[in-house]
């Protein structure tokens, strides 16, 4: 005991003068580097910006893009917050959420945040679509050419069967954060099919991925834009074409869904701030080409969300000038 | 010991045969009683019911039923019995580490189970020691520090709490051992920690709940004249419980003996193995040897018409296996003198009768008189 | 990590049955099981799906409706009502400022400053030094390796955010944990109060209370904090209560019989006894608080969470990974570190201090004195502030797991498959029908019946209070498919437990390969391993199984491992002086010998096991798991996410009780033959 003591104190003594030896030796000092992040902020009159920073690619596009034309031509502290939806709405009421920039639908969120309590505004469109239904990978669209007719779907009840559908034909749903009336659309269509509920984006993905690679049958819940679209182009089965008034009552719904236009919110404090971030996000708009191209950037080429947004940015001046409040062009 | 006074004696409420002194400590009707609603059984027809039957009408265990003693002054008095006997329940209803069901104890006169919680402490910390059976030593703390330990929790400065601790450990002859921790110690060494612990705060009241049962027997015998040696050096009153006859006997000036809960028998050793006051004793005490508890008191008899009187002179109180020699080797009666009186004679028959044990046909035999 | 019971310590079994004409009785009752249980496949086929109370994804009862009102009233609430705001407030500006400080320290830009206060250098020279000092050289050395890992795989900053959040967290929970846990182990009462709250704090799956918390706490390291403290306060309250009611009797009466004030009694007796106990419960909180990293990230928690979280959106499995590998390597690093504290502890105890103070000053004096140079350093100059060099080590990491991930997924998934189909078809269909697909009352009768036969009369009346809540919850058909998947994975757990314990428990060199692949299977977030298993399995109730799986049975293994080593070597020698093979021996011997520790383990097991519910959902397990993760994004389902972990809680606590007292049953029973 007392030896391995002693040697404990030797191995610090080194340790310490080794620390010693190697301060004599020096190298560069903190702060004398030239300092970048001391030139952001400079330009007065935007402050903070606190971005909500929804979990999915797409929307981490928008932020990104949103985020890097704030801090670069607005000179914007922007403070980027992950959170799921709901955390995020809530946040308009605390105060710590000033935007959301891709927004789909949650006409109960609006209504709680925007009618009642007062907290939230509407921004308009970012322009992309947003378009949620049934679909089937590629191969399978390819071999069963009538598949996307949502007639036949009970034709090839039989092909989706798992250990899972009890018998009937799977579909694949459930990304909890969508309210779906798949169940009721099942019932309603009179399909041969059970719903099974995946649970989250990543097991439908994944499910997706391995459909095509392995051949194997899948028909399931997805949506556009997505980076995995453009990994896999998955094909949507068409529903009963949407009408107005046709999904009203949930239990009763027998019609696809709606084409969503996606748009932002952000809070009514952040919209009498007079922030120039504001006007950027009022003015902020592009096509579900520049979101798919941004997100493959992220996605597929793993560049981080500053990198991804930087080059698209570089490669777009014109589209972001569009944006700029005309004050600060 | 003090000397009696007549005038100073107070009158103790019915003090043990044999006092006259006030004693330390008196105990009068007391009972614990475990389990739901104890309080109902004393005092009411419940207290009649055996411990069996108690347990089958109420679910209570009477631990101890109604058992009184006094204890004198220096007197070490052993309370025997066997496991669940109640004597381990008895000795901690004295200092109240289980709270009495009802009875009295009194210290010197005060009352123990009226003491508050402040005044109770105070007696634990000054008047009481404790030796337990498993020790009970803090594994954290060195030895000087166990021993230390109830100057400490009284208040007592570091400096004046080791200084005494390193007394006592001497005392117990742990000398050099201060320093170590206890289970680097073998258990009777540690039982030494447990005793030198009590006797730090220098208590009036020592008590041992069988506190060499968990040792060895060359260890406990080597331990039980410790005791002695102790007891004759300090001279405190003991309250020492064990199971051990052969102990309760070597170590007992009077013996407490409980079955059930409840009080069998008290008295001084030869009275307990010469008068049994039941089978349970007498069962108990038979496989020891009387000739080495019995004195010559229990065995003389009147001299005959015309016996010789000429023999050696010994105290009634000479145990027999001590005066055998003596007796046999007279080839006459042998006088047994008390102050000059002559009390009885004791011949070779008698002593023979004891040594050969009793006649199955009458378990009476010797003694069969009482003082 | 280590071995300890973390769950309900309450012994609540209903009275043992009467010692005599017990055999014959218990003969009797098994026959009645078995009947009981033909009785109930029968009527199933017959009854089947009558009265299965099934509820679709979207459907609500009334009592989700006002759950939800009720959630929105406390919202709206919050602005309004005084006390609830300053209080809250107060401890959340506490929570928050707590968490930045830690922060600004060792991992963000502060005080003006490009880099934290201490840079990497400082940071693991720190971390070495507490090692050294309160464990011995072995940690120390582990430490600096973990720590440097943590610059090599290019994660340094976020490990630190990681380390800051889980440091506050486990500080404040041991200040209100120890206390607690002393207070519960002094008095009866306050233990039979703090149980089942601690059992709710312990099974309430975090998604429930992770939304609304951001209501109060405001979204942040304040919510995580909470979030994280919920959840890893439990095992320290518990295990210290432990630690104070197992003080031998005699060492406390001999201290009272001194005189000790209570107080005393505490300070001098109870706490430096409990210490080593308490050292290990403090272990336990640590591992939690770091098994809450990934999802308190879903509220904007900073650190390594994040980056796994970022990592799924894109199913990047390499960055993944690599991120779960920090988090696992973080974990190993506390948990050696605490373990070696505590048996520091008993060594120093046991062996008596072998050096006098001095000898001790003058080495925390040097060693203190060394970190202190590094933390200078770090505070000074770029290359000790910032960790240098290209994260190498990172990027084979990410690229290595992310093509062993596509590997696997592509040429395993034939095999995967039928065993998939042949346990869900086999097992899981035939009973989750079974529970599911009959009438809830049938199902209800025959879980009381067996309760009663199995557990006696307590656990009965508990099981049948559970059962009729989770009716009144709306929820019985998806608790019942839970109930199926869960009681498979126990099931699966437990095999595994007892196969590989007893493999574990009889050969230490077994355990030395062994232990640390059951620690990364146990601190790896799931959320790095779902999406290879769900490449494997698909979006299935297996996939869910195996989750649990993954992340329960090193618990079990560990501690029937440990059962099977605490058998008394007197008995193995007998045994094996009698001559017995290995067989007889581990089948005759030592796992009898071994079942209060397979008992621990198989409710351990089943706590672990619930606990993956709601990572079950996310994979396709559907039920109570889909119910809870819905309900933390859809607002309307809020209320129903609510209603669904507290069928979880119920569940867990019915099964924990059943079978602690049918263990305690089956324990009472005289030995047979």
């Amino acid at each position: 005991m007392a030896v391995s003591r002693m040697a404990g104190l030797r191995v610090s003594a080194l340790v310490a003068g080794a620390g010693l030896l190697l301060s004599a030796c020096g190298g560069a000092k903190v702060g004398e580097t030239t300092d970048a992040q001391a030139s952001g902020g400079g330009q007065s009159g935007c402050g903070t910006f606190n971005l909500a920073v929804n979990p999915w690619v797409g929307y981490e596009a928008n932020a990104a893009v949103i985020a890097h034309v704030a801090e670069k031509e607005l000179g914007c502290k922007v403070v980027k917050k992950d959170l799921k939806e709901e955390v995020a709405w809530q946040g308009f009421g605390t105060g710590e959420v000033d935007a959301i920039v891709e927004n789909w639908g949650h006409e109960d969120l609006k209504k709680k945040y925007i009618e009642e309590q007062k907290v939230a505004v509407e921004l308009g469109e970012t322009g992309n679509k947003g378009v949620i239904g049934w679909f089937v990978p590629p191969w399978m669209a390819e071999k069963y050419p009538d598949i996307t007719d949502w007639k036949n779907l009970n034709k090839y009840a039989d092909l989706f069967k798992t250990s899972e559908s009890g018998g009937k034909g799977q579909l694949l749903d459930g990304d909890p954060s969508f309210v779906t009336n798949d169940e009721a659309l099942v019932k309603n269509l009179k399909l041969d099919f059970k719903v099974v509920y995946a649970g989250s984006e990543a097991a439908l993905i994944t499910a997706f991925r391995q459909a095509e690679k392995q051949k194997t049958p899948l028909i399931g819940y997805f949506y556009d834009p997505q980076w995995f679209m453009s990994e896999v182009k998955l094909v949507k089965v068409n529903l009963p074409e949407w009408t107005e008034g046709c999904d009203a009552d949930a239990a009763k719904v027998n019609c696809d869904y709606p084409v969503y236009d996606l748009d932002k919110i952000a809070s009514k404090k952040f919209a009498d701030s007079g922030s120039p971030a504001y006007e950027l996000v009022k003015n902020f708009t592009w096509t579900n080409d520049d979101q798919n191209t941004v997100s493959k950037y992220i996605s597929e080429d793993k560049m981080t969300a500053e990198q991804a947004a930087e080059k698209w940015v570089n490669d777009n001046p014109d589209k972001v000038k569009a944006w700029l409040p005309a004050a600060a062009g | 010991m003090a000397v009696p006074s007549l005038t100073e004696k107070s009158t103790p409420p019915a003090a043990a045969a044999g006092a006259d002194d006030p004693p330390i400590l008196d105990v009068r009707g007391l009972w614990k009683v475990f389990g739901p609603r104890a309080d109902r059984v004393v005092g009411t027809p419940l207290a009649q019911l055996s411990r069996a039957e108690l347990k089958h009408r109420t679910g209570c265990v009477a631990a101890v039923r109604d058992v009184s003693f006094s204890v004198r002054r220096g007197e070490v008095f052993v309370v025997m019995g066997l496991s669940g006997s109640g004597k381990s329940t008895l000795v901690r209803c004295l200092t109240r580490l289980v709270e009495p069901t009802a009875g009295e104890v009194r210290l010197d006169g005060e009352d123990v189970l009226a003491c508050g919680e402040r005044r109770l402490r105070e007696l634990r910390r000054h008047r009481f020691g404790m030796v337990f059976q498993h020790f009970g030593l803090l594994p954290h703390r060195r030895v000087l520090d166990n021993v230390a330990y109830g100057l400490e929790i009284r208040g007592t400065k570091k400096d004046g709490r080791y200084e005494r601790a390193r007394e006592v450990l001497e005392l117990v002859g742990l000398a050099g051992f201060e320093g170590s921790y206890p289970d680097q110690l073998s258990g009777g060494m540690q039982q030494r920690v447990g005793l030198a612990r009590a006797l730090a705060v220098d208590p009036e009241v020592l008590f041992f709940d069988e506190p060499f049962s968990a040792l060895d027997p060359l260890i406990r015998r080597e331990m039980q004249n410790e005791v002695i040696r102790l007891h004759r050096e300090v001279g405190k009153t003991m309250i020492f419980i064990t199971h051990d006859l052969s102990e309760a006997l070597k170590l007992g000036d009077r013996i407490l003996i409980m079955r059930d809960g409840a009080l069998v028998q008290m008295g001084t050793p030869d009275q307990v193995v010469g008068a049994p006051a039941d089978d349970y004793v007498r069962d108990f005490v038979s496989d020891v040897p009387r000739s080495d508890v019995l004195t010559l008191s229990w065995v003389m008899r009147d001299a005959r018409p015309g016996e010789p009187l000429d023999g050696p002179e010994l105290a009634p109180d000479t145990v027999i296996r001590d005066a055998a020699r003596t007796v046999l080797s007279a080839g006459r009666p042998v006088k047994v003198v008390s102050g000059g009186a002559l009390l009885g004679v004791v011949t070779t028959a008698e002593i023979l009768e004891v040594i050969a044990g009793p006649d199955p046909g009458n378990p009476d035999s010797p003694g069969g008189e009482s003082r | 990590m280590t071995a300890v019971p973390t769950t309900p310590a309450t012994a609540t079994a209903g009275a043992a049955a009467p010692g005599s004409a017990g055999g014959r009785r218990r003969l009797r009752g098994r026959y009645l099981a078995v009947l009981i249980l033909a009785a109930w496949v029968l009527l199933s086929v017959v009854l089947k799906g009558r009265d299965t109370l099934a509820l679709g994804g979207a459907e609500l009862t009334p009592l989700h409706t006002r759950l939800n009102e009720g959630m929105d009233a406390i919202d709206a609430g919050r602005n309004s009502n005084p006390l609830f705001l300053y209080f809250i407030n107060y401890i959340r500006l506490f929570l928050d400022e707590s968490v930045t400080f830690v922060q600004a320290l060792i991992s963000q830009p502060s005080f003006g400053r490009p880099v934290p206060v201490v840079g990497w250098l400082g940071v693991t020279g720190v971390a070495t030094a507490v090692a050294l000092l309160y464990g011995n050289r072995k940690v120390a050395a582990l430490t600096a390796a973990g720590f440097a890992a943590f610059g090599l795989l290019g994660l340094w900053e976020e490990s630190m955010d990681t380390l800051a959040l889980t440091l506050t967290a486990v500080v404040l929970s041991l200040a209100v944990g120890i206390p607690l846990g002393i207070w519960a182990g002094l008095s009866d009462r306050v233990n039979r109060v703090v149980t089942p709250v601690l059992d709710v704090m312990q099974t309430m799956p975090t998604f429930v209370y992770l939304a609304p918390l951001t209501l109060f706490f405001l979204i942040g390291p304040a919510s995580a904090t909470v979030a994280t403290m919920v959840y890893a306060t439990p095992p320290v309250i518990r295990i210290t209560a432990h630690g104070i009611r197992e003080i031998p009797v005699n060492t406390l009466e001999a201290s009272t019989s001194l005189g000790s004030t209570p107080a005393q009694a505490l300070r001098k007796v109870r706490l430096p006894l409990a210490k080593r106990t308490i050292i290990v419960g403090a272990n336990q909180t640590i591992m939690a608080a770091l098994s809450m990293a990934t999802i308190a990230a879903l509220i904007d928690a900073p650190g390594l969470g994040k980056t796994v979280l970022k990592a799924l959106q894109t199913l990047d499995v390499g960055t993944a990974f690599n991120a779960g590998l920090a988090i696992v390597i973080m974990a190993i690093v506390l948990d050696r570190v605490t373990s070696a504290a505590g048996r520091r502890v008993e060594a120093e105890r046991r062996a008596g201090r072998a050096r006098g103070p001095r000898a001790r000053r003058i080495e925390v004096g040097l060693v203190l004195a060394a970190a202190a140079v590094l933390v200078y350093l770090s505070h000074v100059y770029v290359w000790a502030a910032k960790f240098p060099g290209e994260a190498r080590l990172g990027s084979y990491v990410k690229q290595g797991a992310g093509a062993a991930s596509e590997w696997v997924q592509d040429t395993l998934v034939t095999y995967t498959d039928a065993l998939k189909n042949l346990v869900t078809y086999g097992l899981l269909n035939p009973f989750q029908s079974l529970l599911a697909g009959s009438p809830w009352w049938l199902v209800a009768l025959v879980v009381v019946a067996l309760a009663l036969l199995l557990a006696g009369r307590r656990a009965a009346i508990i099981a049948g209070v559970s059962l009729v809540l989770l009716v009144l919850l709306g929820l019985w058909h998806d608790s019942m498919v839970t109930l199926a998947t869960t009681l498979v994975a126990t099931l699966i757990v437990m095999v595994l437990g007892v196969v590989a314990g007893v493999w574990m428990g009889r050969s230490g060199r077994v355990d030395q390969v062994l232990r640390p692949v059951l620690d990364a299977g146990q601190t790896m977030p799931a959320f790095v391993y779902l999406v290879p298993i769900l490449g494997l399995f698909g979006a299935t109730r297996f996939t869910a199984i195996i989750a649990a799986v993954a992340f329960a049975a090193p618990v079990s293994i560990k501690l029937v491992a440990e059962a099977v080593r605490g058998v008394s070597p007197t008995a193995v020698e007998a045994a094996t002086a009698g001559g017995s093979s290995t067989w007889q021996l581990i089948s005759k011997v030592q796992l009898p010998m071994a079942r209060a520790g397979i008992t621990l383990a198989a409710s351990q097991g089943l706590i672990y096991v619930l606990s993956m519910v709601v990572i079950g959902g996310l994979v396709g397990a559907g039920a109570l798991g889909y119910d809870v993760v819905a309900g933390f994004s859809q607002y309307p389902l809020r209320g129903k996410g609510l209603a669904a972990g507290l069928a979880i809680v119920v569940l867990g606590i019915m099964l924990d009780r059943i079978m602690r007292a049918a263990a305690q049953r089956a324990a009472a029973r005289p030995a047979s033959q």
